[in-house]
């Protein structure tokens, strides 16, 4: 137990001399009580902990953000050092899981912040604009990345170089293996560079977050097409391949169009622009499709001259698959949206366009009803899919739909080839790929060594219901500038800015801690039976268990749901 | 949003309005805690404290979970802090007095004295005379009782201390009934509440309503300096209170609501949140008065109808309907007309929030920037 302070005791004792002095009847002692007295703390011998049926635990719940991120971070965990104004500290919590801080805080779709609890309060911790900040800070003071751990003998081929890849090649470096990483084109990133446009992902700032990784030991070769993927393991033995390869072949939809037309897709737009080759578009540009790429080579397009850019899409806005902070964008800069029409043919620089309508099932249905939009050009964004021509040597590795079929262990049918990213089903978006990269890495380090990988057994979610919302304060989120609408179009500059230190500190400290203690000494202070000891700064606090009696206020008034009750063992 | 300056990072929070407390920084997270790791000792609570004098320790025979072995700790911890530790307590017979000292053990962490159920004021004024005449002006007195012995067996020492203006804090703390007794109606228990003396049955179940005695503003009533409500479910106005009232000399009244798992049939994890409940419905008023005047209140920070507060409690149990009875939605409208009564009394909404909006609530000082200051 702690806080009997003797000196608190003395004064009391000397108070209490004071008064028996001045009431004692004629005949006692001076100093002597007059009264039954009683020895102080003396109430500590008698254990009410006996009485206790449920006992408090504190316990650690998984925070709804960790649980959504695709990437596998502990955002409540990098933020709650963050909080403290603990950057360096928090950055490096953070590439624990994800090398890319600065790349995830501008491209990341935030998954985190859909699942923030949070938002049920006022609004989500806006913890991407905080990983940002993170990211930024760390490029800015040059904090490298952690060393690798000692040699392990084994060597890990990767082939390609985009968030799957790279992130695959960091978690097996750090881990010790020697790692070739092969990349088709002539710089490392593949969609975060060739995808995404600048506007929202500066190319420095990539290329800097790149670097850094190869820096730890990666042997990099570039302009390295693996054809036939057989034939380059025959040439020289890996341990371990990870199959990263990517979907960049665009999807295309039979669009009956004159010989004049200009039909053209949303990838070669979207690496031409990056590559300085961008294509001749016209003034008058129509996008087809529903999803971030539409959207991202629509804003392109306006960026390159284009003064009308169109999205078409054959559903409605609320069923787009592209994320609403890109649609917003994208109409604040003045790129209009088409609903419920697809493209029924092209010519003579007129697009026909079939108008849809929504049957009870949500799915578009023709009308047979047209109209004619003036277009230059028709860029089309239906989607990607994986080249695996490089497979076609490997007949035992299966491939469903167009994607490499992986167990959950991210490992093909041939053993030793693992694959991830966009090659395999699932999300397609770069934190997605980085997850991939991050799993697949554990996986093959755990094949290597001959074992299962066993993963830790994921914490209770801590949902809402779980916290006790009185206790935090009404907290503004901190919102990014962005550059004025007016001045996006006329070039590449970055749309989205980072929070300044002291709104990125703020924005941390709006984090609930969900079901992790935050050392708020709450469960310390409402204890009746001071059964609860604080352990001083960062070693939380424990139970007294000879004297708590198990009311369960502690667990009650817990702010972030970080005590559970449990029936007393017998 | 506005420019960042000194919006970032902090908001500021304080005590009641009357304490006279400089405004205290608070961070975004946890400001309504106890304490929290990211601000300086200082600016915690008297109970994040490790080194705090736990006046009322451990070992202690009160049931699970009970409210009046917490206030009486926030409260004497706070008056320890203030006075460096001199304080003398007088007790009145109750529950506090009971479970604190079974014979021959005591819990308490301080000079603590027992007499009689009805004359603790009387006793304090005697303890606090005693000090006077020998020149110990540095050790003052606490005299404390529950409701029993402040309301009903203790009041005419009480109102005689009052009078005088003697120089001690008397703090009831109100569970609303004779609890260690086996929960009998006490002039402070409210209307509509089942006790032994006042069973649901009748076409008047519980206790009665047009009785009872509304003891702050009878203290208020004989000018005293200083007069001040508070619960166990706001810390930082409760210890403020008691730094207020000692920094004062003269007779003081703190009437502190301690909700009893036992008597108001509730679980023991929720002690804190029905005292919560109890003010954020405006069922229980917190104020605090000067000479006579009230000079604060807190407001409501997410207003909730009263049926929130006694749905949590069995001893209202006979007012909401189930499979066998209809349920007395005449006697909640009734509940709920008198907190709507305080609320109109003292103020307990923000302005130009009569109407409970929870959206236009917030808690004295959240907002960004030094716009935190309690009216």
């Amino acid at each position: 137990m702690t806080g009997r302070p003797e000196a608190a005791t003395e004064a009391a004792t000397e108070a209490a001399t004071a008064v028996a002095e001045q009431v004692t009847p004629d005949g006692a002692a001076p100093g002597e009580p007059f009264a039954v007295t009683l020895e102080v703390g003396s109430s500590l011998a008698n254990h009410t902990g006996s009485w206790r049926v449920e006992r408090p635990v504190y316990v650690h719940r998984l925070p709804p953000c960790n649980d959504a991120c695709p990437a596998g971070e502990d955002a409540q965990g990098w933020l709650y050092r963050a909080e403290e104004g603990d950057y360096e500290g928090a950055w490096r919590h953070l590439v624990e899981e994800n090398p890319f801080p600065a790349v995830m805080g501008r491209v990341c779709y935030r998954p985190c912040e859909t699942a923030c609890n949070r938002g049920e309060l006022d609004e989500a911790v806006g913890i991407n604009a905080v990983e940002r900040f993170l990211g930024d800070e760390a490029l800015r003071r040059g904090w490298r990345l952690p060393d690798p751990a000692e040699p392990s003998g084994r060597h890990v081929l990767v082939i390609g170089g985009g968030p799957a890849g790279l992130s695959a090649a960091y978690h097996l470096r750090r881990a010790g293996h020697q790692v070739t990483l092969r990349e088709a084109q002539g710089a490392l990133g593949g969609m975060m560079r060739y995808g995404i446009p600048l506007y929202r992902l500066p190319r420095d700032v990539l290329d800097d977050e790149v670097q850094r990784l190869v820096e730890l030991g990666i042997e990099v070769e570039l302009h390295h097409r693996v054809n036939d993927l057989a034939a380059e393991l025959d040439e020289r033995s890996f341990d371990a391949t990870f199959l990263a390869v990517g979907a960049q072949l665009a999807k295309r939809a039979y669009v009956p169009a004159g010989d004049s037309a200009r039909v053209l897709d949303a990838l070669s737009l979207l690496s031409g622009a990056e590559q300085g080759t961008p294509p001749v578009l016209g003034r008058r540009v129509a996008v087809y499709g529903g999803g971030d790429t539409a959207i991202d080579a629509a804003r392109t397009a306006r960026r390159l001259g284009v003064t009308e850019p169109v999205v078409v899409y054959r559903r409605t806005r609320d069923r787009m698959p592209a994320h609403d902070v890109e649609v917003g964008e994208a109409v604040e800069e003045g790129i209009r949206l088409r609903w419920l029409s697809t493209v029924a043919g092209f010519e003579g620089g007129e697009l026909v366009l079939e108008e849809m309508v929504l049957d009870e099932d949500g799915l578009p249905q023709p009308t047979g009803r047209t109209e004619r939009l003036e277009a230059d050009a028709l860029v089309l964004a239906l989607g990607e899919e994986a080249d695996l021509s490089l497979l076609a040597s490997l007949p035992d590795v299966e491939v469903r739909d167009d994607t490499v079929v992986v167990g959950s262990g991210a490992q093909t049918t041939h053993p030793g080839i693992f694959a991830g990213g966009d090659a395999v089903a699932g999300d397609r978006t770069v934190t997605t790929a980085v997850g991939h990269g991050k799993h697949a890495a554990g996986q093959i380090g755990a094949w290597l060594a001959g074992r299962d990988l066993v993963l830790p057994a994921r914490h209770e979610l801590a949902t809402f219901d779980h916290l006790n919302t009185w206790y935090y304060a009404d907290a503004p989120k901190q919102e990014r500038p962005r550059l004025e609408a007016a001045r996006r179009t006329s070039g590449f500059s970055e749309v989205v800015f980072g929070l300044a230190e002291d709104n990125a500190l703020f924005e941390a400290r709006r984090c609930l801690s969900c079901g992790n203690c935050f050392e708020c000494d709450n469960c310390f202070g409402v204890c009746p039976d001071n059964a609860v000891a604080k352990l001083g700064p960062g070693n939380g606090y424990a139970f007294d268990l000879d004297y708590c009696k198990g009311c369960g206020i502690c667990a009650a008034e817990c702010p972030c749901g970080a005590i559970a009750m449990e029936p007393e063992r017998r | 949003m506005d420019e960042h300056g000194d919006a970032a990072g902090t908001a500021v929070r304080t005590g009641p309005g009357d304490s006279g407390r400089t405004p205290v920084k608070y961070y975004q997270v946890g400001s309504f805690a106890v304490g929290n790791r990211l601000v300086a000792l200082e600016q915690r609570t008297v109970q994040a404290d490790p080194e705090r004098s736990n006046a009322l320790t451990s070992g202690h025979r009160a049931c699970q979970g009970c409210g009046e072995a917490l206030g009486a700790r926030y409260v004497l911890d706070a008056a320890m802090r203030a006075t460096g530790g001199k304080v003398v307590a007088v007790n009145a017979t109750g529950c506090l007095e009971v479970f604190t000292t079974p014979y021959p053990e005591t819990s308490w962490q301080l000079p603590w004295l027992h007499s009689l159920f009805g004359n603790a004021a009387a006793v304090a004024t005697g303890v606090a005379a005693a000090l006077a005449a020998t020149g110990r002006d540095d050790v003052r007195v606490v005299a404390q009782a529950g409701d029993g012995g402040t309301v009903d067996i203790g009041l005419a020492c009480l109102s005689g201390m009052f009078e005088r203006d003697d120089d001690v804090l008397f703090v009831c703390y109100d569970n609303q009934a004779y609890m260690n007794t086996g929960v009998q109606r006490s002039a402070a228990t409210p209307p509509g509440a089942r006790t032994a003396t006042t069973e649901a049955v009748g076409p008047d179940p519980g206790a009665p309503f047009g009785q009872g005695k509304d003891l702050p503003r009878v203290a208020m009533a004989h000018d005293i300096p200083y007069v001040a409500t508070a619960t166990v479910a706001d810390l930082f106005d409760l210890e403020a209170k008691v730094e207020t009232a000692m920094a004062v000399h003269g007779a003081r009244y703190l009437h502190v609501l301690v909700p009893c798992p036992l008597g108001w049939q509730t679980a023991s994890a929720d002690t804190v949140r029905v005292a919560r409940l109890a003010t954020e419905s405006g069922l229980f008023p917190v104020f605090a008065a000067v000479d006579g005047q009230v000079t604060s209140a807190s407001r409501i920070r997410h207003r909730v109808p009263v049926e929130a507060y006694l749905r949590q409690q069995g001893r209202y149990r006979h007012l909401f309907p189930s499979e066998d009875r209809p349920g007395r939605p005449d006697v909640v409208a009734r509940i709920q007309a008198q907190a709507d009564a305080n609320i109109a009394r003292y103020g307990l909404l923000a302005d130009g929030d009569g109407d409970g909006d929870e959206d236009g609530t917030r808690p004295p000082g959240s907002g960004v920037a030094g716009s935190g200051v309690a009216p």
